[in-house]
C-alpha cells in the first residue's frame, strides 16, 4: 500500500470514507441514537472515545499476535479488548454523569457490538497501518462517526414539527434520510485521496 | 402432546422468517445487510456466512448455558461467536477468494452482528439446543431473504444484471447509485416503505370486515 500522508487518511476517515454514510459501519447507534441531539453528541464521543482506546491496544496485541504466529487469534483478542474498553467507560460515565448514563441505555454497552470500533481495528490491520496513522485513522473515523450522527440528529429533531405522512414514519423514514445524506457525503469522493 | 410440540418447534421456525424477521421487522444486522447487498451473489453468501454461525454459536451457547455464571454470559457468548466467525472466514478464503475479496472486512465483521448475539442472549440461552438452533435456522432464512431482496434489486438497478446474467441487453443505463452507499439506504427504505403500507392496509381490512367499503 503506497504511504498515505497523516492528512489524508483523516480527510479520508472523517468525510470521504465517512464510517457511517459510505462504509456502512455502526449502523445500529446510527438509527437508535439520533433521535435527539443532545444524546447523539456524547454517543459520539463516547464511542470516538472507544475507537481510539481500541486501536492502541489492536495494535500492540497485532504486534504480538504477528510475532507469536497467531493470526487466527486476531479477531477473538480484538473483541475482547473491546468489550473491555466498553466496561470502562461505561463505569467512567455512571460515575461522572449518571443522567447521561441512562439516556444512553442499552446503545452504551452495544457499543462493543458497534461494527465501526472492530472495523477500525479490522482496516488497520489489513492495511498495514503505522502506529501513527493508525491513531489518526481510528479519531478520524471517530469524528466522522460523530459527525453523522450530529447531522441525522439535527434533521430528526427538525422533522419533529412537520407533518410525515403515517406510513413513512419510523424506520423507513430515518433509512431514506440516510440515503440522501449519504448522497451528499458522495460529493466529497477523491478527497483525501 | 407431541402433535403440540411439534406446532410449536415449527412456529420458533416460521418466527424469523416472517413475523420477527431479522432485516425487514426488527431491522438488525443492518451493517452487513447494506454494505454486501451489492449483488445477488454477494448477498447469498453472506446470508451463507452468516446463518452457519448464527445456528453453530446458538446451539452451543445453549448447550452450555446451564454452566455460564451470569455475569460473563455475554464475554462467553463473544468469544464463542468469534471462534465461529474465524472458522467461515478460514472457510470462504480457501473455498472462494473472489467473494472473500468481495465481502472483505464484512465477514469478520458478523461478530459484531446484532442478530447473532441477541438471539444468543435472548433465545438460546433460556431454550433447550434443538429448539435453539431451530429457531436460529428460520433466523437465517429470514436474513438470507432480506439480503437477497436487497441485493437483487440493487443489482438489476444499478447494474441490469442478476446473479451476473445480463438481463437487459447492451442497451440499458445502470442506475448506478443504487449500487454506492445512498442505494443501500433506499432502496432498504423503499421496502420497508412498502411492508408499512401492506400492514396498514390489512388492518383497515380488519377493522372494517368485508361490507362498507366495497372489498
Amino acid at each position: 500500500m503506497a504511504p498515505e500522508s497523516l492528512g489524508q487518511i483523516f480527510l479520508a476517515a472523517v468525510l470521504a470514507n465517512n464510517f457511517v454514510l459510505a462504509m456502512f459501519l455502526g449502523l445500529c447507534p446510527f438509527l437508535g441514537v439520533s433521535a435527539r441531539l443532545d444524546t447523539a453528541f456524547p454517543m459520539g464521543i463516547a464511542t470516538t472515545f472507544v475507537m481510539l482506546v481500541a486501536s492502541l491496544c489492536a495494535f500492540g496485541l497485532n504486534l504480538l499476535l504477528t510475532l507469536f504466529h497467531l493470526e487466527f487469534l486476531r479477531l477473538i483478542s480484538y473483541i475482547v479488548v473491546i468489550a473491555s474498553a466498553v466496561q470502562l467507560v461505561e463505569m467512567f460515565l455512571k460515575k461522572t454523569s449518571p443522567a447521561l448514563f441512562r439516556a444512553l441505555g442499552i446503545y452504551l454497552p452495544l457499543i462493543t457490538t458497534n461494527c465501526a470500533v472492530l472495523g477500525v481495528a479490522l482496516f488497520q490491520t489489513a492495511r498495514e497501518y503505522s502506529f501513527a496513522q493508525a491513531m489518526v485513522f481510528s479519531f478520524g473515523g471517530g469524528a466522522g462517526f460523530t459527525l453523522a450522527l450530529v447531522l441525522m440528529a439535527s434533521v430528526r429533531e427538525r422533522l419533529q414539527l412537520s407533518s410525515v405522512p403515517g406510513v413513512a414514519q419510523g424506520t423507513a423514514l430515518s433509512l431514506m434520510l440516510a440515503g440522501l445524506l449519504s448522497l451528499a457525503f458522495m460529493g466529497f469522493a477523491g478527497l483525501g485521496g | 402432546m407431541s402433535d403440540l410440540a411439534q406446532a410449536r418447534t415449527f412456529d420458533e421456525f416460521l418466527e424469523g422468517i416472517w413475523r420477527q424477521n431479522p432485516v425487514f421487522v426488527m431491522v438488525l444486522g443492518m451493517c452487513p445487510t447494506l454494505a454486501v447487498t451489492v449483488s445477488a451473489v454477494n448477498a447469498l453468501s453472506m446470508g451463507l456466512a452468516t446463518a452457519f454461525v448464527l445456528v453453530c454459536s446458538c446451539g452451543l451457547v445453549s448447550l452450555i448455558r446451564n454452566i455460564v455464571p451470569k455475569e460473563v454470559r455475554i464475554a462467553t457468548y463473544i468469544v464463542i461467536i468469534a471462534t465461529f466467525v474465524t472458522v467461515v472466514d478460514y472457510v470462504i478464503q480457501a473455498v472462494s477468494l473472489a467473494v472473500y475479496e468481495a465481502l472483505g472486512a464484512f465477514i469478520q465483521l458478523i461478530v459484531v452482528n446484532c442478530i447473532i448475539l441477541g438471539r444468543a442472549e435472548a433465545h438460546a440461552s433460556k431454550h433447550p439446543p434443538l429448539t435453539a438452533m431451530v429457531n436460529a435456522l428460520g433466523m437465517s432464512i429470514g436474513f438470507v431473504i432480506g439480503l437477497l431482496a436487497l441485493g437483487t434489486v440493487r443489482e438489476i438497478l444499478g447494474a441490469g444484471t442478476l446473479f451476473g446474467f445480463s438481463l437487459f441487453g447492451a442497451n440499458f443505463q445502470p442506475w448506478v447509485v443504487m449500487v454506492l452507499p445512498p442505494g443501500g439506504f433506499i432502496v432498504l427504505g423503499a421496502w420497508l416503505l412498502l411492508f408499512a403500507a401492506l400492514k396498514r392496509r390489512k388492518e383497515a381490512r380488519l377493522v372494517a370486515p368485508g361490507g362498507g367499503h366495497g372489498a
